[in-house]
């Protein structure tokens, strides 16, 4: 029994990414929580008087980031925790960008389409353009 | 003899720590206005207890954790429902992603069969989590009630077929290329499948996706029934395709809530770290465990979680 070459491909790539996205995310909230290198943008004492507002409400209230403006505040550390969700959020990109020069090795235009489509449709999802309100 | 003493009592202890997981939710929810709002760590602290219960039942009741996740969290929580579904989005999207590379690399889950119904379920999920986030809570939590208690009575009544019969391939899975061979390790023989019904299949992950970023649901609930009824694909294949599937469309809706600021560590962290410990744990009892009776359970905390979605979403009980 013979398992596609793309396969096996997008297997390790996903493996790799999932363990250094969940890692990362372990560390940086360890480091949110116990105060270790850097100090939050919302007191974690505080936190309590705004997690029932609506996202928009809350954005407003505390003068949160939207977007990809959270990287303006990448050095607090409840924003710190974003780095891991980023990775667990874009591996399947980049596995789907790893598997596209293998469907174009063996020629199946098919799949290679869709794999292109797919990383222009998670790339759209991802860039903040999409956006909606209360 | 030997063997069911452990096992009762495990049994019987689990059942009890489901009982806890209802309860704290319920204690909370009625000192919501004490001062327990200003000790900020008792509620992440709750929610990776109750992360951790929902990932052991999880996988012993075969749900992903979304499904169990957002009707509780956003029933007995204080958190609002955006940051509810953001959390449990990001919880079905680590669990599938853990999953998926040992499923892949087995064969278990095929990459030709799940890309086209990722595709098409993405692009409808993003769609989804866009009005999701753009309707007032209340309907949104009124629909998750009503979408609940549907998936209870689908989980009820649905009958699973291990090895549907497909007497012919479809002209699309034909072209696709969809059909292969995997190792069954429970009866030690490759099995050899294809599947038919290709088109409505693809408009069914139209609405699967729609309701998953709609939600934040992950969709495994769904994904199965679609991919081994309808298309007819072996059992054990339908649900670790569906596993590898949830990984590529919750991502594509997990980031219109983060976009939004609808992703907060403070919930979703907890609440990954407890659903991935939970799952380990999981796993490790799934081979000890009556898992009929887990599902019975798993169908009434749903009944009463979608119910309280429900009541809530209509002003009845808050």
């Amino acid at each position: 029994m013979e398992i596609r070459e793309e396969q096996l491909v997008y297997a390790k790539w996903l493996e790799h990414g999932m363990r250094v996205g969940f890692l990362l995310l372990v560390f940086s909230f360890l480091n949110y929580i116990f105060g270790i290198f850097s100090e939050p943008h919302i007191n974690l004492e505080h936190f309590s008087r705004y997690w029932s507002l609506s996202a928009e409400e809350f954005n407003k209230v505390t003068n949160s980031p939207t977007g990809w403006n959270w990287i303006l505040y990448a050095g607090k550390s409840d924003y710190m925790n974003f780095f891991g969700i980023l990775i667990l959020s874009l591996i399947t990109v980049v596995c789907y960008l790893r598997i596209i020069p293998i469907f174009l090795k063996k020629s199946d235009y098919l799949y290679l389409a869709i794999a292109v489509l797919e990383v222009f449709i998670l790339i759209l999802a991802a860039s903040g353009i999409l956006n909606s309100g209360h | 003899m030997k063997n069911s003493m452990p096992r009762a009592f495990i049994t019987r202890r689990l059942v009890f720590l489901m009982l806890c997981l209802l309860a704290s939710g319920a204690v909370h929810a009625d000192s919501n206005l004490d001062t327990i709002d200003n000790q900020w760590w008792v509620w992440p602290l709750a929610l990776l207890i109750v992360s951790f219960l929902i990932g052991v039942v999880g996988v012993l009741g075969g749900v992903g954790g979304g499904v169990l996740f957002v009707p509780i969290v956003s029933g007995f929580f204080p958190f609002h429902l955006d940051f509810v579904r953001g959390a449990g989005l990001l919880i079905a999207l680590a669990g599938a992603l853990a999953a998926s590379p040992k499923l892949l690399k087995t064969s278990l889950a095929d990459i030709r069969l799940v890309m086209p119904m990722a595709f098409i379920a993405s692009i409808s999920s993003i769609f989804g989590a866009i009005i999701g986030l753009a309707m007032p809570a209340n309907i949104v939590q009124i629909c998750l009630g009503i979408a609940i208690l549907l998936i209870v009575y689908l989980m009820y009544k649905s009958k699973e077929s291990e090895f549907p019969r497909v007497p012919s391939s479809d002209y699309l899975s034909n072209s696709l290329k969809i059909y292969g061979i995997y190792h069954d390790p429970a009866i030690k023989k490759d099995v050899s499948w294809r599947i038919h019904r290709t088109v409505p299949g693809l408009f069914l992950f139209v609405g699967i996706g729609f309701l998953a970023g709609l939600f934040g649901l992950g969709a495994g609930w769904a994904n199965v029934p679609v991919l081994n009824l309808v298309l007819g694909a072996p059992l054990k294949l339908s649900v670790a395709s569906s596993k590898f599937l949830l990984s590529i469309v919750d991502t594509s809706a997990v980031w219109v809530y983060i976009n939004q600021g609808a992703v907060l560590a403070i919930i979703a962290v907890p609440s990954v770290i407890g659903v991935m410990l939970g799952s380990l744990i999981g796993v490790r009892l799934l081979a000890i465990i009556q898992s009929k009776y887990i599902r019975i359970i798993i169908i009434v905390l749903l009944f009463f979680a979608g119910l309280r979605a429900l009541l809530k979403g209509l002003g009845i009980w808050n």
